[in-house]
């Protein structure tokens, strides 16, 4: 692999002497990062992965079916599926308003409040789910004054919606965020010059600007959700068909030593998971190609 | 800013101000206020014994270590996908990508798990392993081998856009000017991206101190042995010992907050103008 | 490329370092013994007060220094550890149908090891009980109360939990002595499903939910975990209810042939078993809230834990594998209960 770190050094004519995987460039290094990062992610993420394909590959269809297609498996998907894309939405939608305040406005205890994005990341998923319980149970902090008004969080899908939220977050600010201190000025002067409203501009320039990182925002903060046990496990209530999350299907076929079973839940998951990214990166791939014809 | 049409009316800007801070109140602040004003339920005294406790203390030492060696094997790797990704052009691109973001959605159950699968006694290697006396789960290898896994799309992730932002001009210009590969990537990729690439870090490493899931699977919670702060949060919860399990929680908070406040420093100290605009 | 296949090196080494680091279980480590006892999350306490004890009594009879390493979670995550390869030198679980798990593998335990040591390998046993609230607002006496509309039961999912199996089991065995018959036991158990609004994943966390959270009437709970958390989490708020009639759980304990083999500490694994049935353990058990097997401790104690109708898994249930297929696995009672709820 490393033979080919060399090709920047090979006269240019040299080059295209035999049929080329990539396209011809003058920057060297390929053979080297592209051999290094393929090994690392073959042997840490597509090597172990496998293991879940090739388990569930091992059960037959029957036992597939019955764990994995059960209406109770279905309905958990329903929930866990359902609940990410909801949280996505709501971070699409306050993700953007708050990489907008971060790029654009200037006010006292910005950088805090930009530290304070990356909580998520950073906060064990238990502690947050614990957080959040205690925040919204009928006795805690912000239930109390829910609960008057019939408003259930904890223990309700609706609270699984909520930790989502607090999950997928990040995701959002930080991929719209370096775009929008992109997208210099003179773009938007330029269309206010030729009599758009600011409304216009958001609408016709901005955001089909930013519209590629806000999706792929959303993408991961709903690929993220989907997955997520430790914090929803506090706040959702567990209730088959109700508030049962898909990974706690996982877990309670591991309590059956059905491990085979475990990994055919993870497989469907991990199959819609991909789907989604990967439509969304080729989206952007083609978005991105468009733009530079 | 003062052209009404570049920026927006006053009353749009308070309500986004408002909007937008008050969600994060909601959802950043409060569980952040929950977590500190539990672990201070008792005072300060508790909070400090909590804190120094023999098996706090190697809960501590032992996340520090998994991510003193997690985050610089995923930065070796993010930088190499990175350049190999946004320098070339090559069939199959955006898949690769994919598979680069794919442990964001991998339920961290699952992430432990693989683990499991492939070192574990029963699992595809367990044998060899334990014929030569190689203990991978349930020690310091199976956690960092989970750890890399979970935050191994950090620093890729936070390159790869801005690598590809910002074009193979400069590098061309220094190849041709005579400077060899790693020249080019040291005097002309390097100070482009370094504000990217430290914020890919931090986080790498936040994620890294604070995963819980899929290192639960690979600890076996040996107390002052293999539990990380995480999972030592989660004894200490079910010990009902909820001052000290939020006490450490709120250590984890603290260090990423601190981290994050530096890399706030470093910006300001070293004049950084927005990351797309680095040249 | 001199220089790229010296970043590539190190990239090798850092590799290498992250895979080469130290690895776990119990062993001997110059003279000194180190013993891995791999437990369910209730016995935090009780194991913290007996390690010290068999420390002292080792180190005074055969002047050696035994350190304990202790790992603490659900029931059945631990015993997949033990057999996914964490070295235990001794396991403590809460069923037997867990070390039962590890025994299924081969070479790691003998399949006979319940008859190894004296009552079914159980040192101590324990029940189902109710925690209420002071006072118990809701009068709640008995199983019969539980079913009662308006009445929350907080009892945790016995998919996940071992414990929650042994409260589901309990109901099961009053609802079969009440009605007669196993189909007026589904339909107690039904109706009592249907009083539950929350299923956390574990004991403890079914615990928090109850006493920190303030939701629900009633705990389906260890008796030790009662007591512990009404002495812990909130001295009065709480009140310990003994039904009529209750399950007699036996939390088995097992040396782990294949590790202490490896570790060389089979006689010392076996003296610590053996310690807890010694009077001293005993009472340590006892002071812990799980009733002790030895009869003059449990004389002692008889004012804490009150005598009641003990039905055994293997009189009632023929067993735990029988129980688990019957009413726990994937489409079983506890499913097939929760679809009908549905509808």
């Amino acid at each position: 692999m490393t033979a080919t770190a060399t090709a920047g050094h090979i006269p240019p004519g040299h080059r295209m002497r035999r049929p080329c995987f990539r396209a011809p460039s003058i920057i060297p290094g390929f053979g080297l990062t592209f051999g290094l990062s393929l090994t690392w992610l073959c042997l840490i993420v597509l090597i172990p992965l496998s293991a879940v394909f090739i388990k569930t590959a091992g059960m037959g269809w029957d036992h597939f079916s019955s764990v994995a297609l059960s209406e109770r498996a279905i309905a958990a998907y329903r929930l866990s599926f359902g609940a990410s894309l909801g949280a996505a939405f709501i971070n699409a939608v306050f993700g953007l308003m708050i990489a907008w305040i971060l790029v654009r406005y200037d006010f006292v205890g910005k950088r805090v409040v930009n530290a304070l994005v990356d909580l998520p990341f950073a906060l064990p998923t238990a502690v947050a789910g614990i957080a959040f319980t205690s925040l919204y149970a009928d006795n805690g902090w912000i239930g109390q004054y829910l609960e008057p008004l019939g408003i259930k969080v904890a223990f309700t899908q609706f609270g699984v919606v909520i930790t989502l939220v607090f999950i997928g977050l990040p995701f959002v600010v930080r991929s719209v965020e370096p775009v929008l201190a992109d997208i210099g000025k003179d773009v938007e002067e330029a269309s206010a010059s030729l009599g758009a409203t600011r409304a216009q501009t958001f609408r016709r320039v901005i955001l089909p600007a930013i519209l590629p990182a806000l999706l792929t925002g959303f993408a991961l903060a709903f690929a993220r959700g989907v997955g997520e046990y430790g914090s929803v496990i506090f706040i959702a209530g567990n209730m088959p068909y109700e508030t049962e999350i898909a990974p706690l299907l996982i877990i309670t076929q591991l309590e059956q030593y059905d491990y085979a079973g475990a990994t055919a839940i993870a497989t469907v998951m991990l199959i819609a998971s991909f789907s989604l990214l990967l439509l969304i990166n080729l989206l952007q791939a083609w978005s991105r190609r468009r733009t530079v014809d | 800013m003062r052209n009404g049409a570049t920026s927006e009316s006053r009353l749009a800007r308070a309500t986004i101000m408002t909007l937008g801070l008050g969600f994060l109140g909601l959802f950043l602040v409060m569980p952040l206020l929950v977590v500190f004003a539990q672990a201070l339920a008792s005072g300060i005294g508790a909070y400090a014994d909590a804190v120094l406790e023999p098996d706090a203390l190697a809960a501590m030492k032992l996340t520090l270590t998994v991510a003193a060696i997690s985050v610089p094997l995923n930065i070796a790797f993010g930088v190499a996908a990175a350049w190999a990704i946004t320098k070339f052009d090559f069939p199959g691109k955006s898949i690769l990508i994919t598979f680069i973001d794919l442990p964001f959605s991998v339920s961290p159950v699952v992430s432990g798990l693989i683990y499991v699968l492939l070192f574990g006694a029963q699992g595809w290697l367990g044998p060899w392993l334990a014929e030569h006396d190689v203990q991978i789960i349930f020690a310091v290898p199976g956690i960092v081998l989970a750890t890399v896994f979970v935050t191994f799309p950090f620093v890729a992730r936070e390159l790869i856009p801005l690598m590809a932002e910002q074009g193979r001009d400069d590098e061309e210009a220094a190849l041709s000017l005579g400077a060899s590969g790693w020249q080019a990537f040291w005097h002309a990729t390097l100070p482009n991206i370094r504000w990217g690439l430290l914020y890919g870090v931090l986080l790498c490493n936040a994620r890294a101190m604070g995963e819980f899931g899929a290192v639960s699977v690979v600890s076996g919670h040996i107390r002052g042995e293999t539990n990380t702060m995480p999972l030592h949060v989660e004894i200490l919860y079910n010990e009902y010992n909820f001052v000290a399990a939020f006490a450490v929680a709120s250590l984890l908070a603290l260090l990423a907050l601190v981290t994050l406040v530096l890399k706030s420093f470093l910006e300001w100290r070293y004049d950084y103008h927005g990351k797309g605009t680095g040249h | 490329m001199p220089i790229s296949r010296r970043v590539f090196t190190i990239a090798m080494l850092l590799g290498a370092a992250a895979l080469a680091g130290c690895s776990g279980g119990g062993k001997d480590q110059d003279g000194k013994i180190v013993l891995l006892n791999v437990s369910y999350d209730p016995t935090r306490e009780l194991y913290k007060e007996v390690n010290a004890g068999f420390a002292n009594k080792w180190k005074a009879e055969h002047g050696q220094d035994v350190t304990f390493k202790m790992s603490h979670g659900g029931s059945g995550k631990q015993s997949r550890s033990v057999i996914d390869g964490l070295e235990a030198d001794v396991v403590t679980l809460a069923l037997a149908y867990d070390i039962d798990a590890i025994a299924a593998k081969p070479g790691l335990l003998d399949a006979a090891w319940q008859t190894r040591l004296p009552d079914n390998s159980s040192p101590y046993t324990s029940t189902i009980v109710f925690l209420v609230r002071k006072g118990n607002p809701k009068g709640i006496k008995d199983w019969g109360d539980l079913v009662k509309p308006g009445v929350k039961v907080i009892t945790p999912n016995p998919k996940t939990s071992g414990g929650a199996r042994w409260n589901f089991l309990a109901a099961w065995a009053y609802g079969r002595k009440a009605g007669g018959s196993d189909a007026a036991a589904e339909a107690y158990v039904s109706k009592l499903l249907a009083n539950v609004p929350v299923l956390d994943s574990g004991a403890r966390g079914a615990t928090t939910t109850f006493a920190e959270r303030n939701i629900g009437d009633v705990l389906l709970a260890w008796e030790n975990e009662a007591y512990l958390a009404s002495k812990e989490i909130g001295a009065g708020k709480f009140e310990v209810v003994v039904p009529s009639i209750s399950i007699l759980a036996e939390p088995p304990v097992a040396v782990v042939d294949a590790n202490v083999k490896k570790h060389k500490t089979g006689e010392i694994a076996k003296a610590y078993l053996d310690y807890l049935y010694t009077p001293e353990a005993q009472d340590m058990i006892a002071r812990n809230f799980y009733r002790p097997r030895d009869p003059q401790v449990a004389a002692r104690y008889a004012g804490t834990f009150p005598k009641l109708n003990l039905v055994t898994i293997d009189q009632e249930f023929g067993g735990w594998k029988a129980a688990q297929a019957t009413y726990f696995a994937d489409g079983a009672k506890f499913d097939s209960i929760f679809a009908k709820i549905r509808r």
